[in-house]
């Protein structure tokens, strides 16, 4: 069953065009890498799939009864966070906040749900450390404790390798491959990095400023966009 | 020293203005921490502006001043608040749009009707003396509710100020919980301003918070710290004030620079 549809979605700023006519859907399970051109409406697109953003035109389903409390998100970093004082432990069980309908208070269960989720991405020896004290690697897995906390079925991730060094990146990819096959939650990601999103997301949305293209990672190695990009060689 | 303490508690207006001032310090620290996080610093300046047009207004109507004022309040916190997302108008100038503004239709108000009388003044300065009965039972309550919902909403909160987008994708109510920020901020400001005066009011936002998070990790500890600061401030600004005959708001501000400027130098020898 589809998890999130998109039928012919449209997305702008006032007149400004970003996104036109585009359909997709993605499957329970699927790990989805949306890549493009600068300005082709990566970024506006993920705001529309979080409902952070009205489409224009067409709209976004769920046949699976998809809420939004299902869902995680890996945000780009805000200026404002990074003089942030908050412990890592405070970070992360803000994300379990979404599994509460009226209980004030964190349970038991929100903090084990914390607890396991920060040591999945290994930042338990920083638990009680300041936020704005850490490195852009240990920020990022800290953000994604977070989202892990609040993803019941879906994460978002926003450009989750930015600013981050090779042999992180690898680290990075690695866990969210992790993330969606043990805990068997689908992942869309934003990103630059096309070689890296053919090798490791079963499913590619390349935008195009004129054309569009949807399906497996294996059809777009073989399309003639993903030649174009992936420079002629298919890759190992 | 304990003996000139021991007669300034024999002052009954000196006990009201230190019970409404304590709870009123407390509220402001405690929402303060979110305020400047959110880069808000400025919102207690522009509220306390229109605070100060909504009151001219009030008493030129023969209207009740709190009954006014809090509503007025409110709704310019909301538009504040509102504005930093989507408007042309950014968040901090719209905030200097509305502190002149609100600021010269007071003063048209004032001067159109009765001219400058001492209330107003006292508005504009804060006096402790300005505290009635009525004004403590109904600082007392307010201030009460407002510890009450930051209580009570504390996670929320702390969810929505440090990751607004987070917050909304996942499923949280963040226009409510930024409205009810919007609403705590603009009733702990009017019951500031008639002691602190609308000049200074802001300070009792923006100081404690800004000294608790220079030294603190956690932001459990910076809540707490910043209303220990921001108490120890004010009674002891009340103190000097009344020992060396000094406006009182000048006072309270005075302290909190100087915790600042202590708290300041600790951290930049830690550092070292």
């Amino acid at each position: 069953m589809a998890v999130l549809e998109c039928h012919n979605v449209s997305m702008s700023y006032g007149k400004n065009t970003v996104l036109n006519n585009l359909s997709f859907s993605i499957n329970a399970g699927d790990y989805l890498c949306i890549v493009g051109e600068n300005g082709a409406g990566k970024s506006t697109l993920l705001k529309g799939l979080l409902g952070l953003k009205k489409p224009s035109q067409g709209h976004f389903c769920s046949s699976d009864g998809l809420k939004s409390t299902d869902i995680g998100y890996l945000p780009q970093q805000s200026p404002a966070q990074k003089d942030f004082p908050a412990s890592v432990m405070e970070v992360v069980l803000s994300g379990t906040l979404n599994s509460h309908k009226f209980s004030p208070f964190y349970t038991k269960a929100d903090k084990n749900r914390a607890n396991e989720m920060i040591k999945t991405l290994g930042v338990e020896d920083i638990k009680d450390e300041c936020y704005r004290e850490l490195s852009g690697g240990q920020q990022q897995r800290v953000l994604l404790a977070r989202a892990l906390c609040a993803a019941k079925k879906v994460i978002l991730l926003d450009e989750p390798t930015t600013g981050l060094d090779p042999l992180m990146t690898k680290d990075f990819y690695k866990l969210i491959s992790q993330i969606n096959i043990e805990r068997g939650i689908t992942v869309i990601m934003v990103s630059h990095d096309i070689n890296s999103a053919v090798n490791e997301a079963s499913h590619i949305l390349y935008l195009g400023n004129n054309s569009h293209f949807f399906g497996t990672a294996q059809e777009y190695r073989e399309s003639e966009l993903g030649k174009k990009f992936l420079g002629g060689e298919p890759l190992a | 020293m304990l003996s000139s303490f021991s007669e300034m508690l024999s002052y009954p207006f000196i006990i009201r203005a230190l019970t409404v001032g304590i709870l009123v310090c407390v509220c402001a620290a405690l929402l303060g921490t979110n305020l400047v996080l959110k880069r808000y610093s400025m919102i207690g300046d522009g509220l306390s502006h229109v605070g100060f047009a909504s009151l001219a207004i009030a008493y030129a109507l023969n209207a009740a001043p709190l009954a006014v004022s809090i509503p007025v309040c409110i709704a310019a916190a909301f538009l504040l608040l509102r504005l930093g997302e989507n408007s042309k108008i950014k968040g901090d100038a719209a905030i200097a749009v509305m502190c002149s503004g609100a600021l010269a239709v007071g003063v048209m108000v004032v001067s159109l009707t009765s001219g400058m009388n001492t209330d107003i003044s006292n508005y504009m300065f804060g006096s402790i003396l300005a505290m009635s009965k009525n004004d403590v039972i109904l600082g007392v309550i307010l201030s009460a509710a407002v510890m009450l919902m930051y209580i009570l909403f504390y996670n929320r909160i702390f969810a929505v100020t440090f990751d607004e987008s987070f917050s909304t994708a996942t499923g949280i109510k963040t226009g409510l919980y930024n409205a009810l920020i919007a609403t705590l901020t603009a009733v702990t400001i009017v019951l500031g301003m008639r002691m602190m005066g609308t000049l200074l009011i802001s300070s009792l936002v923006v100081f404690p918070s800004l000294s608790a998070m220079r030294i603190c990790k956690k932001f459990k500890s910076v809540v707490i710290f910043s209303v220990i600061i921001s108490v120890v401030c004010f009674v002891s600004g009340i103190y000097f004030s009344f020992v060396f005959s000094v406006p009182t708001g000048a006072s309270i501000v005075s302290a909190n620079i100087l915790v600042f400027a202590i708290v300041f130098v600790i951290q930049k020898i830690k550092d070292r």
